[in-house]
Order: structure tokens, then C-alpha cells, then sequence
């Protein structure tokens, strides 16, 4: 495996063997604990943290030259995060790529799980910030790593009041904490609550890697995931009041376009792929054109604006 | 498990202490220590500052492990337990956030700073599995009453509390669950004399009704003649003198509690 690579200095997919080893180690782990934290020694990556080092030392992990791989960022596969990170991958796996989430094998995500049904054998890998859904109540590592070894989870429901006694509402609308296989909380990384249905008893392996806190964690196919909630404010994901302006999707997750300084603006599928095959039926084709239609709507607006 | 002068049945007594050390390194914390607390008693614990009350507390509350000595407390469900010996970490813990209360001087210490009175209220409650919104609001309103805070303040947060109302509501928060023992770490201290007297009121008016058990650590011999019944008088991590509140104060006996006692302005 070690020679295949294209650029020869370095090894098959940029991370050494070892390395890799080493993060099989805490994936296993990690899948056999479905939600539990695995500590694993993260590496440098050739980008800054925040950009999703976790998630592409996973990747480059669990890739191999016959797998196909996706890379997605807010569910765009052409903004620069998830273009440089497949091309990362073009120049160092020797792999095929894709925007097709049908067609990948493994996908790489920030912020977003696609519409499309993932399958089988897919392994979905997100980019995780912050790890620890306690976080921002606890602050000490050690206290809630003993709350997550008791199961002291009452913490969890003190921020849903908090949100309820602020706004009316659980106002948490990304990061929404889950409860997994019925025993750990864990937090879905910086996904809409939109997609945390999604989660639950899902086909696909879904892996998260966060790389400055140097934390692994996955849920197996098939595995429970249950949002929290409390019984007279129960989880309720987001709805719009328009369809998609491009592809007319009722049901998928809208991103709001600002289109001018008039106050007009579109509601587009944050997933891309998704909304481009609505488009045009099933056929394959590229992303660029729900980008460029965007644009097109929007140079016409700021000329009429002027 | 009791202590061999007590000839109460079990179930009298509700926190039995045996020949309790804590030792730093070679530094005595405290040393020989035994005592019987039974329900509804409220024992104080005086003494100057680092004669080993707030170690003594800490041990009996089971936030450090003493190093000789047995801590027993009398659980609603198999009787007396040993802390250390009997009972593993999540029982201690769930038994501090359930049937415990811990006061402490600063309220910031006790008190989550960062989200509303209400959710100060409610998180033992959902510590303990509520699940519904409306009835944990409903019950941190009906605490809020009881400690004397206006009840529009539920959403407020502590920060925006005065020095007296955070103590306040710090009790709230650690009353909700129905606790039997209460332990209180200078709950007075940092306050000025007027909310220091609403406090101790109140204090005395939760504890008859509840009829909690108390063990309160203090330096101010005022507090404890107010608050206690019985009074552990400490020195160097020794006790040197206990008794009944008033025979302590009105008649010591030890040179130590002779000199305190003195040293207080008479008025």
C-alpha cells in the first residue's frame, strides 16, 4: 500500500503507517463503545484546526485506492474546505472522488449529513470542533469524563430548560445532543438538529474525528440515537415556510441566500448534490450550475438594484 | 457502626463518626475524631481558622477520603453504610446531590453561575430524572418562595443577584431534592449583619420545618448559638471541647473555648 502513492514522498494517503494503526486502534474502540470519547494521539495535519484535521486523519485512515470518496462542507461539495480536502486526497490516496453521494464510498463531512438515504458499507466522517457536549456547562475535563463514566446526564437537560426559559423553545438548533445506544451522550458535531433524525438507526458507519481535542467517537450501522428533550417540549426539527427556489425539495434542509441589499433573498437545499439531481431528473451532472444559476439570479438583482 | 457511648438504636442516628484522621503528608488535618449527629439535630462546629473544621467537613461529606477513621451514614434504603468502605463513588455521588445538601461559604462555589435561578433550581431535580419542563419550573417557583426571592426573578441570572439573595438561592438549590443532612461550610460568612440575621432566620424557620439534620462550620460563635444545638469547640485539628450549645458557651470548660468565648464583644 505504501508505494502507490502519486506524490512519492510521502506515504499512501499522508499519514504513516503507524499513525494509522494507531487510529484503527481508537476507531475500533470507538465503534465498539458507540458515543464514548476515545483519547488517540492526533497528528499535525497540512491545514489549521478548524478545518477539519480530525475528520481527515479518520479519512485517511479508512481509505483505501478502491473506494470512492465525497467531500462535503455545509453539504456544498465546492466550497474551499471540501475542494482543497479532495483534492488533499486526489494527490495523496490515488483515489477516485465524487459529488454523487450514492456513489461514494466514504464521505467526508462538516455541518451536514446528505439527503440522500446513505446505504450499507458508506462510512460517513464528520469534522468535529468540540467534542464534549458538557463542555460549555463543565469546564473541567475531569469532572465530565466521571459524568460520562456515572451517566450523570441531568447537566444536559439544565441547558434545554435554560433555552426553554429564554426563548419559549428549545432553542439549540446545531450541536443538538443525542443520546446513543441508550447510554452516552454525545455531541453530533456542529450538524443542524435537522439531521439528527438522520443519525438514528442509520445503514452507514458514522466516524467523528476531532483533531485539537485529539477525540474519536463513532456510531455503529443500526445503532439507537435518540435526541434529548423534555416530555412537554418535545424534538422538533426545523421547517420552512418556502421550497427550495431551485428544485422545489419540500423536505430537505433550506440555506437562506441573500440575493441584494433590498431585502431579497432565496431559500436553495443546502445540499447540492441533492438539490442538482432533483434538477435535472436523475442525471449525472456537476454542481457548478446550482451555484452559477445562484449567481446569475444574483448579478441580475444587484443590476436591477442599481 | 455507632460510636461506643451511644446506646441509640441504629436508626437514631443518622451520621456516626469513628476515630476520624485526615492526614496531609505528615500535617495533621484532624485527628480523633468522633461524634453521632441524629435526625433533626443541628451540631455546629467552631473554631479559629485552620484548626481543621473545614477538613473535618470536607471527610465527613465525603468530598475527601479520610485516612483513618469510618464515616457511617444511616441510607433511607439498607441502613447504615459506611462511605468509604461500603459504598462505591456513584452511590456517594448520587447520595450528595439527593439525600445530602452542601452549603458553601461563597455562593459562587455552590451556584452555576452561568444559567438562570431556575435552572439553578432545577438541575438536582433533573439530576434525579425530571423530565418535565413545566413541573420542574413549577417547583424551582414554589423554592424560590420559600427562600424569599421574588418569583420574577426565576429567569434571572445569579450574577444579577445581591450577596444575600445568591446565598439564598444557593439553598434553594440544595433544599429542592429534600435532603435529610445538610452540611454548611460558613454559611454566613461575607455577608453584612442585617441579611446575616434574614439568613439565619430563615435557616432556622427551613430547618425546624423540615426537620433537617445540620452540620454547620462557623467562626462566629453568634451563628452557632443561634443555629445549633450541639457545638464541637476545634483547636490544631483536636477537638478540645463538645457539649450542648449552651453549656459550651455559658460555661467552658477548656482554656481554649475560655479565651473564645472571652474574645467575643460583649453588647
Amino acid at each position: 500500500m505504501s508505494q502507490s502513492t502519486t506524490a512519492s514522498s510521502y506515504n499512501y494517503a499522508y499519514l504513516d503507517e503507524q499513525t494509522k494503526r494507531m487510529i484503527r486502534r481508537a476507531l475500533l474502540k470507538a465503534v465498539a463503545i458507540p458515543g464514548y470519547q476515545v483519547p488517540f494521539a492526533g497528528r499535525e495535519m497540512p491545514m489549521p484546526y478548524g478545518w477539519g484535521t480530525g475528520g481527515v486523519q479518520v479519512t485517511a485512515t479508512v481509505i483505501g485506492p478502491s473506494d470512492t470518496l465525497k467531500v462535503i462542507d455545509q453539504g456544498s461539495d465546492d466550497t474551499t474546505n471540501a475542494v482543497s480536502i479532495r483534492q488533499f486526497f486526489e494527490k495523496t490516496a490515488d483515489i477516485d472522488t465524487t459529488e454523487k453521494t450514492k456513489d461514494a464510498t466514504v464521505i467526508q463531512t462538516r455541518h451536514r449529513i446528505p439527503e440522500e438515504t446513505l446505504t450499507e458499507g458508506q462510512i460517513l466522517v464528520y469534522q468535529v470542533p468540540i467534542p464534549e457536549p458538557l463542555r460549555f456547562l463543565e469546564p473541567r475535563e475531569t469532572e465530565t469524563r466521571k459524568m460520562h463514566a456515572l451517566e450523570e446526564y441531568g447537566l444536559m437537560h439544565v441547558k434545554l430548560y435554560e433555552d426553554i426559559s429564554r426563548h419559549g423553545h428549545i432553542a439549540t438548533t446545531y450541536a443538538y445532543p443525542v443520546k446513543v445506544n441508550g447510554r452516552y451522550v454525545m455531541d453530533p458535531s456542529p450538524t443542524p438538529k435537522f439531521d439528527n433524525p438522520k443519525m438514528d438507526n442509520c445503514a452507514a458507519l458514522q466516524l467523528f474525528g476531532a483533531g485539537r481535542e485529539k477525540r474519536i467517537y463513532a456510531i455503529p450501522p443500526y445503532t439507537k440515537v435518540q435526541s434529548l428533550d423534555f416530555e412537554d417540549h418535545p424534538f422538533e426539527i426545523q421547517s420552512w415556510d418556502q421550497d427550495c427556489a431551485l428544485c422545489g425539495s419540500t423536505d430537505s434542509f433550506l440555506d437562506e441566500v441573500i440575493l441584494d441589499d433590498k431585502g431579497n433573498r432565496m431559500f436553495v437545499c443546502s445540499d447540492s448534490d441533492y438539490c442538482q439531481s432533483r434538477q435535472d431528473g436523475s442525471m449525472p451532472s456537476s454542481v457548478e450550475h446550482t451555484l452559477s444559476q445562484a449567481s446569475q439570479m444574483q448579478s441580475v438583482n444587484s443590476e436591477a438594484s442599481k | 457502626m455507632t460510636s461506643s457511648n451511644q446506646t441509640l438504636s441504629p436508626e437514631q442516628t443518622l451520621l456516626s463518626v469513628k476515630d476520624l484522621t485526615m492526614m496531609y503528608g505528615s500535617r495533621i488535618g484532624c485527628q480523633n475524631i468522633s461524634f453521632d449527629l441524629r435526625p433533626g439535630e443541628v451540631l455546629g462546629i467552631v473554631g479559629e481558622s485552620g484548626s481543621g473544621k473545614s477538613t473535618l467537613l470536607n471527610c465527613i461529606s465525603a468530598q475527601l477520603k479520610p485516612t483513618f477513621g469510618s464515616v457511617s451514614y444511616h441510607t433511607r434504603h439498607d441502613g447504615s453504610q459506611d462511605l468509604f468502605a461500603d459504598m462505591s463513588e456513584p452511590e456517594r455521588r448520587f447520595l450528595m446531590r439527593t439525600d445530602w445538601a452542601f452549603v458553601h461559604q461563597n455562593p459562587r462555589d455552590g451556584l452555576r453561575m452561568g444559567v438562570s435561578a431556575g435552572a439553578n433550581i432545577g438541575e438536582r431535580l433533573m439530576a434525579v430524572g425530571w423530565r418535565h419542563y413545566g413541573n420542574i419550573r413549577d417547583t424551582a417557583t414554589d423554592w424560590l418562595g420559600k427562600v424569599e426571592i421574588s418569583t420574577e426573578r426565576l429567569d434571572d441570572l445569579p450574577s444579577t443577584f445581591s450577596g444575600g439573595m445568591q446565598q439564598r438561592l444557593q439553598i434553594a438549590r440544595n433544599l429542592v431534592t429534600a435532603p435529610r443532612l445538610v452540611f454548611m461550610d460558613e454559611p454566613t460568612g461575607g455577608l453584612d449583619v442585617s441579611v446575616q440575621a434574614k439568613l439565619l432566620d430563615l435557616l432556622r424557620g427551613l430547618v425546624q420545618n423540615l426537620g433537617l439534620s445540620v452540620v454547620i462550620v462557623t467562626h462566629d460563635l453568634a451563628v452557632a448559638r443561634l443555629l445549633s444545638h450541639r457545638l464541637m469547640v476545634m483547636k490544631n485539628g483536636h477537638v478540645v471541647e463538645s457539649g450542648l450549645t449552651d453549656q459550651v458557651l455559658d460555661d467552658p470548660q477548656d482554656p481554649y473555648t475560655q479565651l473564645l468565648v472571652s474574645s467575643i464583644l460583649q453588647s
